[in-house]
Formats: structure tokens, C-alpha cells, sequence
């Protein structure tokens, strides 16, 4: 064992780490979960409406 | 108590911060991009030092790059997190007055470095050249930051914490990571320090910092933008959300190493050269991962662009940063750095990502917040958004193209040598040959500063509360 099996193991690491990550991110489990997610920039129109009222109120 | 149930049952989000780091992205954007102009037009008539160390090259150089990343830039960023993570979390921020502090505390930075960088008051490192006062001043303002953002999300409504705030927060950490390690000192007097690295363990830091400075502050940020107003823009979710995890993780894992790409052909041992080259090979990747991610976020959507100029900004911006995130690996390549490196090619590259990717994309956000911000309907001149962009697009392209030319010709001109192995040229004959390309460069760059000018009046016609927003223009006539 000396370093160029750390070197080869690292790269091993991380191929693994990016498989998985991939693995992860297009399983059909999370699909919901993520299509979800994907709307939030459009789910909090009340909140912004009724800052901006506060805001004319407020001058 | 009546008040306090009612902000307690019905929240609303804090668009007081978001609004001044809104106005002074704008101010800063001019004042840096004045300089960057001066600086330009320097390199083309040294006479335009007029003898004055204040207005040296030597020292508006670092003010230029310090004026248009972190005031500019900065303030762009601060802008757009503060607002994303609000929206996207449904909470207002954690406090109000640590926000406020993080505006004041990063404007005094601001003037700090305006008025320490044209002193001569420098530590020398690139694009970290503040003195260690000012340093800390960062330091504490970053931490607060931190505090601010994390604290938003960990109080948020939604279940989900949007890609965006993932990107946001991996350039938070990074950043201050990268700030407090590379700018660790020795202080020898109040303006005086020097850093506790030697040689070419300080030269490695420096660039592991510089060019992460690069990958967090002006692309992770960036990018936390791009997924949330692109959508926004757009009208429509981010073409994947699965591809923007991927995009994420492996553009957070990768980055951190591209830094050695700097230090080609010096004193850095070999081994560590080769792994910045192959590490910044394999970012391009994902690098294109994310600018495929925001562009087909366009599909079905396409003919937008042709009436919403805020839009084109967005996805010009995104054509500029696929653009130069190829340009990056190819540079970063022994064999071509060998030509590259020391010319105006670099130039030409860091401006095709900070003018055409950084700048658009936060121009164009501006334009999306400063109606919502200042509760319009819209900007006041739709058709004066129009007229930024392609005076944005021109003179990015007038800027890079001529940085190319004089970059490829200067590499070209130092390896030249004849038959009995003397060099072709002297140095001074390639400054000479450089000068139609440095008058080129000002003009390109003069005007992208004068579409600042313009942008500037839009936005205050927009606040005034007394003027009503030209018509918009009718769609059939834009097409």
C-alpha cells in the first residue's frame, strides 16, 4: 500500500460519490418531490402581494 | 400586541434591504465600470494619468476590480439572496437589523477600498488586495451575512429549500472560507501587513483563492439568480430539478480544485499543474450542465424573447457564460496557456464572463425587482431596456473580440524566434502592435459603461412616484 492506492482510491471515491449523487437525483421516488420544489419561485404570490400593500401603506 | 399577532399571522418579507442593495448595484456598477473605462483608455493614452500617483494604473487597477466584483457584484448578490430566500422559504428575514447592518457594513468596505486602493495601501494579492483593517471589516460583515441567510432558511415555511438558496449558500461558506484563509496576516502598522504564507505556498493560495473567487463569488451566486429568475422570467419551472442537484454537487466538488490552472510554468511542482489543468477540463461539464438547465427552461417559451428584453438579458447572459466556461477548460490546458498566459487573451476571458455572464445577469434581475421593489407595474421605459441590452451585447463583443486578437498576436509575437535562435521581437514592438486593440477595447467598454447611464435614468424614472411608465410596447410591432 503506499500512495498511488490512496490516489487510486480517491478517484474511486469519487466516481462512486457522483454515480450516487446521480442515482439520487433521477430516482422515480423523489420525482414528486422534486417537481414540487421546482414550483416554489411561484407559490408565494399572497405573501409578496401583501408586502407590497403594507408598503404603499406604509409610504 | 395587536400589531405583533397580526406580523406574526400574517408575515410579510423585508424589501427595505433588498431595495438599497438594489440602488447601489446601479451606483457601484457605474463608478466601477467608470474606472475600468479610465484604466482602459490609460493603456491607450498614458497620458491620462496625468502624473498623479492617485490615478496610477498601478493603483486604479485593483480599484477597478475591487469597484465592479465586490461593490457591483456584491451588491447584486446581497441584492437577489436577500430577496430569493425570502420568496422562496416564505419567511421574512431572520432580523431586520442585522440586514440593515450587513448594507451599512458593506458600504463602509466599499469606501474603505475607495479611498485605501488609490492611497497605494495594498497587500499586493490579486483581487485581495484590501489592508487587514478592512479585511476583518469583511470578515464580520460575511459572518453576519451568514447569519442572516442561514437563519432565513432554517425558519422557513416551505418544505423544500430551493436550488437557488443551495447555491447561495455554498457561495456564502466558500467565500468566507476562502477570504479569511487566503487573507491571513502578520499586521506590521494600521496599513501595513504581511501574509503568512511564503513563495510558492503563497502563490498557490493566492489562486486556489482567486480563481474559487471566480467559481463562488461570481459564478455559485451567480447562478442562484439564474435558477431563480430565469423561471420567474420566464413563467415557467426550471427545465429539470433534477439536473440543477447534479449541476450543484458536482460543480461545488470540482471548482475547489481548478486554482493551480493560474500558476502554469512557474515554480508549482509539476503534479500540481497537471491537476488544476485536468480538474478545470472536467468542469466545463458542469458548467454546461447548468447553462443547458437555464436555457431550456426557455422551451415553448421561446418567442418571449422577442418582446421582453429583460429576457434577452437572462439568456444572453447565459450564452456568454457557456461561452466562456469553454473558453476556461481550453485556456486552462498546458499547451494553450503556454500561448495565452500574460497576454490580453486573459483579459479578454475574465471580461466575456464578468461583462457578458456577471453583469447581464444582473442587470437583468434589476430590471425584474426594481418595479416589484417600488411597487410599478413595470419598468418606466420598456423600449430604454432594449436599447441596454444590445449596447451591453455590442460592447461586450467589441471588448472581447479585440482582446482576442491582441492576446493571440502578443502570444504569438513573444514565442517567435529566427533561425540562429535570437527573439523576433522585442516586448515593446508587440505594446506597439497592441494599440488599435486597446483603442477598440475602449470604445467596447465605453459603451457598456454608457448602457449603465442609461439603465440608471430608467430606474429612477421608475421611482418616481410622479411619472407613469411609458406604454408598453404593442407585441406586433417587436415582431
Amino acid at each position: 500500500m503506499d500512495i498511488n492506492d490512496l490516489r487510486g482510491l480517491s478517484t474511486l471515491f469519487l466516481m462512486i460519490s457522483f454515480i450516487g449523487v446521480c442515482v439520487w437525483a433521477y430516482s422515480s421516488k423523489r420525482k414528486k418531490t422534486f417537481d414540487e420544489a421546482a414550483q416554489l419561485p411561484f407559490a408565494d404570490d399572497e405573501l409578496n402581494q401583501r408586502t407590497m400593500q403594507e408598503e404603499v401603506r406604509n409610504g | 400586541m395587536s400589531e405583533l399577532n397580526s406580523a406574526l399571522e400574517h408575515p410579510t418579507y423585508n424589501y427595505k434591504v433588498v431595495r438599497q442593495f438594489a440602488i447601489m448595484t446601479v451606483v457601484w456598477g457605474i463608478v466601477g465600470m467608470l474606472v475600468g473605462v479610465l484604466i482602459a483608455a490609460q493603456l491607450a493614452w498614458p497620458a491620462l494619468n496625468f502624473d498623479l500617483p492617485w490615478l496610477h494604473f498601478g493603483r486604479l487597477r485593483p480599484l477597478h476590480t475591487n469597484a465592479v466584483i465586490f461593490a457591483f457584484g456584491g451588491c447584486a448578490l446581497f441584492c437577489t439572496s436577500y430577496y430569493i430566500v425570502q420568496r422562496t422559504c416564505q419567511a421574512r428575514l431572520i432580523s431586520d437589523k442585522l440586514a440593515a447592518v450587513t448594507f451599512w457594513g458593506w458600504q463602509l468596505v466599499i469606501l474603505g477600498a475607495a479611498v485605501s486602493l488609490p492611497l497605494g495601501l495594498t497587500s499586493g494579492k490579486e483581487y485581495a488586495e484590501l489592508e487587514w483593517p478592512i479585511d476583518i471589516l469583511i470578515a464580520v460583515v460575511w459572518v453576519l451575512y451568514a447569519i442572516v441567510f442561514f437563519g432565513t432558511i432554517m425558519k422557513r415555511k416551505t418544505e423544500h429549500i430551493y436550488v437557488a438558496n443551495w447555491f447561495l449558500g455554498a457561495f456564502i461558506i466558500a467565500v468566507a472560507v476562502l477570504h479569511i484563509i487566503n487573507s491571513l496576516a502578520i499586521p506590521v502598522a494600521m496599513t501595513k501587513s504581511y501574509s503568512i504564507y511564503a513563495g510558492t505556498i503563497d502563490a498557490m493560495v493566492q489562486w486556489w483563492y482567486g480563481h474559487n473567487a471566480v467559481g463562488f463569488f461570481l459564478t455559485a451566486g451567480f447562478l442562484g439568480m439564474m435558477y431563480y429568475f430565469v423561471p420567474k422570467q420566464a413563467e415557467r419551472p426550471v427545465y429539470s430539478y433534477r439536473l440543477s442537484i447534479v449541476h450543484f454537487w458536482s460543480l461545488v466538488a470540482v471548482y475547489i480544485w481548478a486554482g493551480p490552472h493560474h500558476l502554469h510554468y512557474t515554480a508549482l511542482p509539476d503534479w500540481a499543474q497537471s491537476l488544476g489543468m485536468v480538474m478545470s477540463v472536467i468542469l466545463l461539464a458542469p458548467s454546461w450542465g447548468g447553462m443547458i438547465n437555464g436555457m431550456m427552461t426557455l422551451s415553448g417559451a421561446w418567442h418571449k424573447l422577442r418582446t421582453d428584453p429583460i429576457l434577452r438579458f437572462l439568456v444572453v447572459s447565459l450564452s456568454f457564460y457557456g461561452m466562456s466556461t469553454f473558453e476556461g477548460p481550453m485556456m486552462s490546458i498546458k499547451t494553450v496557456n503556454a500561448l495565452s498566459h500574460y497576454t490580453d487573451w486573459t483579459i479578454g476571458h475574465v471580461h466575456s464572463g464578468a461583462l457578458g455572464w456577471v453583469a447581464m445577469i444582473s442587470i437583468g434581475c434589476i430590471y425584474h425587482l426594481i418595479p416589484i421593489l417600488f411597487g410599478r407595474e413595470r419598468m418606466y421605459s420598456t423600449d430604454l431596456i432594449n436599447v441596454h441590452f444590445w449596447m451591453s451585447t455590442i460592447g461586450t463583443v467589441l471588448y472581447i473580440a479585440s482582446m482576442w486578437v491582441n492576446g493571440i498576436m502578443q502570444g504569438l509575437m513573444w514565442r517567435a524566434y529566427n533561425q540562429d535562435g535570437t527573439l523576433t521581437y522585442s516586448f515593446v514592438e508587440s505594446v506597439a502592435a497592441s494599440y488599435p486593440g486597446y483603442l477598440v477595447r475602449v470604445i467596447g467598454g465605453g459603451i457598456f459603461f454608457a448602457g449603465m447611464l442609461v439603465m440608471a435614468y430608467n430606474v429612477y424614472m421608475t421611482t418616481r412616484k410622479d411619472v407613469a411608465p411609458q406604454p408598453a410596447p404593442a407585441a406586433a410591432s417587436a415582431a
